[in-house]
């Protein structure tokens, strides 16, 4: 029973930190359709102005955290007028690579900055306080990374599918001149969706810190895990990133528990299977 | 074509008659990483030999010492040899230094069997590296080196029962097998021996499996950089420090990365060859030389080890010049005193014996850092992977 337990808890807080960091790229990737390779990039960029305010310069989590992410959204809508706007009409593997460059140039330009070892983001002691769940002990920040969670999803929905930007958003991704033609100013709506999906990704990257810690290589080393939450999600859609993250994180941690040695082949032989039965993700639309 | 010439005959001569010291370049190849993921142990190697050049200056004996750097990216055996083979015929070095990794050292064993070229590994910890070629001598370790001593250590301590939660990879495997060796050997029990994959992000799986089988030492071995700083923190926040379950590893809290683990790392007992902390002369010479030179470096076992072979490159030169046997067997034996502490270069492992350190993490009282804390010696130790 403790086992099922155990699984459950940390199967939701491992699930909860794999949705925080891929929120951004299913925002890019899933919604504006760019194959946005450059989104670990964007989480370094947030996780390394965390550091360099928290660490370097003393500020507390909180502001420091919310000052990395806006920096970040500010550091983002340059790059999307500049260079995702070409971006936007190329082809998947023009894309790929496109994005993958740079993402390499922000890596050497962090290595460049910080150097390349670990770039820690001090946490203020009331998060790293562990709560007594009656049978284990869970660290306060991932109940605050399951709540933050929570929250973005309830937030993306309601801005997606509620407010008018939602519907101009959705409407200029189908179809951008038509979008143009009724009055809907698709550049910005544009842009403003990049820099929610970069900030999404900064935010993720200083949440989810505490598991996948920041260094110059982060967005190379978590970039198949990105992937794979996106992917089984299912393309364009939020709730399905949602449910894939906490089924995933729920699998891989139930893996590690009972089948440790192989647990590695048993995440990603699953992944496979259930993306063979069903290639447009959990939620995923069929694009025509 | 005179000069050439008679460059050509002072070389036949002096391969020709070893033991005559002539005044030659003798040109030392390091690969190593110097881009990439991996490019700080390049970095680091390059920073301690330029350290030790300004110590010592540029000639051994009467040679003259010249270093070539080439840069190999990471774990890559078929580069690695083309780089040897591209240093020892269109360079001809007459040493080779470096290696980080394993494979790339195997790889270059058939050439410098071939060349003659004494080989001075900085890092590879493998055993059987050694047993590949006559010319290859070790300043690092060997994880055998420093894993059984832990564990003899440990249960000297008291404890009786320890789980090991190793990465699922050549090295991991390696300090599993010589902890369970040699805590099994002393009386102690293994409860469980857990392999993680290389790929894992979150540990909590692992070490609350441990948790629940209680036992007095939990041993670990985890590649540097980001798995350790996420492992050590999930150990603190399951709270099995308080349950009673010693943490037992080796490099995990290497000192770059130490300041990164932050609090979580305090109280961590590893065994391992050097410490930044260790207090003598040649060590304080050596970290204040380093820093004049190159203010955001910090000395860790990597800079140690290239520091070391460089040592021994220059007692090599200076005492058999570009005669790559002649330099091996003058190395053999040799003494010295490293930052690390008291080093001899076995005759039989080529490995260095050496000094294996108990420490503990602390917070330096008086730089405000994370040290780590030399608690306990044991007292030269060779490569005893050796016979494995």
């Amino acid at each position: 029973m403790t086992l099922f337990l155990n699984i459950a808890v940390d199967g939701i807080a491992y699930g909860m930190i794999l949705f925080m960091i891929s929120v951004g790229l299913s925002i890019t990737m899933g919604l504006m359709r760019v194959v946005n390779l450059a989104h670990g990039g964007f989480a370094l960029l947030g996780g390394t102005f965390a550091h360099w305010l928290a660490q370097e310069n003393g500020m507390p989590f909180w502001p420091a955290a919310v000052l990395a992410v806006l920096v970040t959204v500010i550091v983002s809508l340059p790059l999307e007028r500049v260079i995702f706007r070409r971006i936007y009409d190329f082809g998947d593997l023009q894309q790929v690579l496109a994005t993958i460059g740079l993402t390499f140039l922000m890596i050497a330009s962090v290595n460049l900055w910080q150097g390349s070892s670990l770039l820690s983001i001090p946490l203020p002691d009331s998060l790293k306080q562990s709560v007594d769940l009656g049978f284990r002990t869970l660290p306060v920040h991932r109940l605050v990374v399951i709540a933050v969670g929570f929250a973005s999803i309830l937030g993306l929905w309601l801005l997606l599918d509620k407010t008018l930007f939602g519907i101009r958003l959705r409407a200029a991704v189908d179809n951008r001149s038509t979008a143009s033609a009724l009055g809907i100013d698709t550049d910005w709506i544009f842009m403003a969706a990049f820099g929610l999906g970069a900030g999404f990704a900064a935010l993720g990257g200083i949440l989810g810190a505490e598991i996948l810690p920041i260094d110059a290589y982060y967005p190379v080393r978590y970039m198949v895990l990105f992937l794979i939450v996106v992917a089984v999600g299912g393309m364009g859609s939020i709730a399905g990133s949602f449910i894939a993250a906490l089924g995933l994180g729920l699998l891989e941690t139930a893996t590690r528990y009972l089948v440790p040695d192989v647990s590695t082949i048993a995440f990603y032989a699953l992944v496979i299977i259930l993306l063979a039965m069903r290639p447009q993700g959990l939620l995923g639309r069929a694009h025509a | 074509m005179k000069q050439i010439f008679s460059v050509a005959l002072v070389a036949a001569i002096t391969s020709a008659v070893p033991g005559v010291a002539l005044a030659e370049t003798i040109k030392v190849g390091v690969i190593a990483p110097f881009s990439g993921p991996f490019a700080i142990y390049g970095k680091q190697y390059q920073q301690a030999i330029e350290t030790y050049v300004a110590q010592n200056g540029t000639s051994a004996g009467d040679h003259e010492i010249e270093f070539i750097y080439k840069d190999v990216g990471g774990p890559n055996p078929d580069q690695s040899r083309s780089l040897a083979q591209e240093l020892l015929i269109r360079d001809q070095v007459d040493y080779l230094a470096g290696f980080t990794f394993t494979p790339n050292a195997f790889a270059v064993a058939p050439l410098i069997e071939q060349s003659q070229t004494p080989t001075v590994i900085f890092n590879a910890a493998t055993s059987s590296i050694n047993s590949g070629s006559e010319f290859f001598l070790r300043t690092s370790y060997t994880l055998w080196q420093v894993t059984a001593p832990l564990a003899e250590w440990a249960y000297d301590q008291g404890m009786r029962t320890a789980v090991t939660t190793v990465t699922d990879y050549g090295p991991g495997i390696d300090a599993e097998k010589a902890f369970k060796a040699a805590f099994e050997a002393k009386g102690g029990q293994v409860l469980d021996q857990i392999r993680m994959p290389l790929s894992t992000t979150d540990f909590t799986p692992f070490i609350q499996s441990v948790r629940e089988q209680s036992p007095d030492a939990l041993f670990t071995f985890l590649p540097g950089g980001p798995p350790t700083f996420t492992y050590t923190k999930t150990y603190n926040e399951n709270g099995l420090a308080a349950e009673g379950i010693k943490f037992l590893g080796t490099a995990e809290t290497e000192e770059v990365n130490l300041q990164g683990l932050g609090d979580e790392a305090l109280g961590l007992s590893t065994a391992y060859h050097y410490s930044g902390a260790h207090d003598s002369e040649a060590n304080a010479a050596f970290k204040a030389k380093l820093v004049e030179l190159f203010p955001d470096a910090v000395a860790n076992w990597a800079s140690v080890g290239a520091y070391d072979g460089t040592h021994l490159i220059y007692q090599m030169v200076a005492a058999a010049g570009s005669d790559g046997p002649a330099a091996v067997k003058s190395a053999l034996g040799l003494e010295w005193e490293s930052p690390r502490g008291p080093l001899t270069m076995d005759p039989e492992t080529r490995t260095v014996i050496q000094n294996v350190y108990i420490r503990e993490v602390e917070r330096d009282a008086d730089s405000g850092l994370l040290v780590n804390r030399e608690k306990g010696v044991i007292a030269t130790v060779g490569d005893l992977g050796w016979d494995q």
